[in-house]
């Protein structure tokens, strides 16, 4: 069964272009005025852009910006959510009544809004739009990690350790944290899809990565005055976005539906 | 009862003001002098005072903070610096627009998905089943900033069906609507699907097939009756996302609502119309949020006694 594959082949070509995406960005932002606006052909597989740049290339270069803010803010949301989780669902009282206040705050700002706010504050570049998004993207760990804990922390094993007097620590580190895992994982898959999209979004609106550095979602908006000249220049980030989101999203159904898990549907 | 829709109004209470303090900080997370940014360098220094003082930033951030939430009570958000105009004012022009939009986005969201969600659920494991669960993953992986692009290629270029951009009449609304309803039918579709198969596991359901209803009296009538829950929450939770959603699709089609104010506000680091919106956009989150959780609490009874957590 080939196609089972295609999903885990893509993601592996996101991250090895991401590897090599930093040899690229240079050749990636060479202007040809020869070339400009010149559709796909033998010569050059994806095309140029306005400036007469490679659109192969800047894909390339691309790759690596999606790739380290979407590995960036899910591995930090992840992190700081599942531990802010951890504790309020354990603790509980006044410290869970706090915390949940909280996580309702944030999540009372709808989808990527309150990012593109604080990126537009903040100004552009890719260490304010991995805060921008982190900022925001917290949240939906904390909520699952509290979740699961409050179900969890009633289990015979945990009972029987607190029973035998082992720390607080070691109660949530060794105890509950392995049994969290695998949610978490499904979790941050779907995350990495989302922040794929956020990231190209946030650039689409001039807000992420800053011209000439390559991003998918700043190609879009470039190509978007060209459409009917080169559709060429509109068509190849979006596919490679939508193949991209696409593969995560079918990653993590596979993961969810190996792993027995029931997530509350995040919306987006 | 009484009790839940108290808990209920009081946690709502909480949470705006939280959003508000949260949206009254953006202004202080500018990068060096909010004023500088603002002006620019070349300002002069009775500008800029006059600004600092207007935008109560030479007060300390307590006082600041309850001049912030006292303004938003009387719906007074500040002073836009480029238009010269009131934000709320700004605000009250394009409201009627992203509203306009959501709406339709919301009733194209609706006749996509539970269509979509019912045949699937219905044809359960068939080519059927795989073929419309594929169409709603390839919707969720879509940014609305590519397939808006692509529509307009397709239906305005191309074919000249519709307007580019802006907003005349319905026929620019469609495309806008599409676009930003997409990602929201194929989750929505899911859930009909997921939420359809598990009543229809039920025993009832296979009574009333052993009385001899015809299969779609017992899809529509039994099983369809006892699934709308979950659905009427992720609408509710939708409708809301998507007037957070339609920023980016606003840009795409030049829509004249709150998100493409937003994002002008941004590039023109108008930062209390940027407030202005945020919070718009929150607040009216919060508010279909609150009503739903309500209604789902009035159609089921189970809500009431325990709580949803």
């Amino acid at each position: 069964m080939i196609r089972r594959w295609i999903p885990y082949l893509l993601i592996a070509l996101w991250g090895m272009a991401a590897l090599i995406g930093p040899w690229f960005s240079e050749a990636g932002n060479v202007i040809d005025l020869e070339k400009i606006l010149q559709p796909p052909g033998p010569a050059a597989l994806l095309g140029y852009d306005d400036l007469g740049r490679s659109i192969l290339l800047r894909l390339v270069a691309g790759a690596q910006t999606s790739f380290i803010v979407a590995v960036g803010v899910v591995g930090f949301s992840a992190l700081v959510g599942s531990l802010i989780g951890l504790l309020a669902g354990y603790h509980g009282g006044w410290l869970d009544l706090l915390l949940v206040r909280v996580i309702d705050i944030f999540l009372a700002f709808p989808g990527i809004l309150l990012a593109i706010a604080l990126a537009g504050v903040m100004g552009p570049g890719i260490d304010n739009l991995i805060i921008a998004l982190s900022v925001v993207g917290w949240v939906g760990y904390a909520r699952l990690a509290r979740g699961q804990v409050l179900s969890l922390k009633r289990r015979d094993h945990v009972m029987a350790a607190v029973a035998l007097g082992s720390s607080r620590l070691t109660i949530l580190t060794k105890h509950l944290l392995p049994l969290l895992m695998a949610p978490l994982i499904v979790e941050a898959t779907f995350g990495m899809a989302g922040m794929v999209i956020a990231e190209a979004g946030l650039s689409f609106l001039g807000l992420g990565i800053q011209s000439p550095q390559a991003s998918w979602g700043s190609m879009i908006r470039d190509g978007a005055g060209y459409m009917l000249m080169a559709p060429h220049m509109v068509l190849a980030p979006g596919v490679t976005i939508m193949l991209v989101v696409l593969s995560l999203n079918l990653l993590g159904d596979r993961l969810r539906d190996y792993l027995d898990i029931r997530l509350p549907k995040s919306a987006h | 009862m009484g009790s839940f829709l108290f808990s209920r109004l009081l946690s709502a209470v909480v949470v705006i003001v939280g959003v508000v303090c949260l949206v009254f900080m953006l202004i202080h997370l500018v990068p060096g002098d909010p004023v500088d940014v603002m002006l620019g360098e070349s300002a002069m220094p009775a500008d800029r005072e006059a600004l600092r003082s207007s935008l109560g930033l030479d007060r300390p951030l307590a006082v600041q903070l309850a001049e912030y939430l006292r303004g938003v009570a009387v719906l007074d958000l500040g002073r836009s610096l480029h238009a010269k105009q009131a934000v709320a004012e700004l605000l009250a022009e394009r409201i009627p627009a992203t509203l306009e939009l959501a709406f339709a986005a919301l009733v194209i969201t609706l006749l996509i998905a539970i269509p979509l969600g019912i045949f699937a659920a219905v044809n359960r494991g068939r080519v059927a089943d795989w073929g419309a669960m594929g169409f709603s993953m390839l919707g969720m992986s879509i940014p609305n900033f590519w397939l808006g692009p692509m529509l307009i290629l397709c239906f305005s270029l191309w074919l000249g069906w519709t307007p580019v951009s802006g907003r005349e009449g319905m026929s620019s609304l469609i495309l806008p609507a599409v676009t930003l309803g997409m990602s929201f039918a194929a989750i929505l579709a899911r859930m009909v699907r997921s939420s359809l198969l598990e009543v229809l596991d039920e025993d009832f359901v296979r009574t009333a097939r052993a009385k001899g209803l015809d299969e779609r009296r017992v899809v529509w009538r039994h099983a369809m009756g006892n699934a709308w829950l979950p659905v009427i929450t992720l609408v509710g939770l939708q409708l809301g996302a998507l007037l957070g959603g339609a920023v980016v699709t606003e840009v795409v089609f030049d829509w004249p609502g709150i998100g493409s104010l937003m994002i002008e506000s941004i590039q023109k680091r108008d930062y209390p119309v940027v407030q202005g919106c945020v919070l718009f956009i929150s607040l009216a989150y919060v508010l279909v949020n609150t009503l739903t959780d309500l209604v789902y609490g009035l159609v089921d009874p189970r809500i009431h006694g325990g709580g949803r957590r």
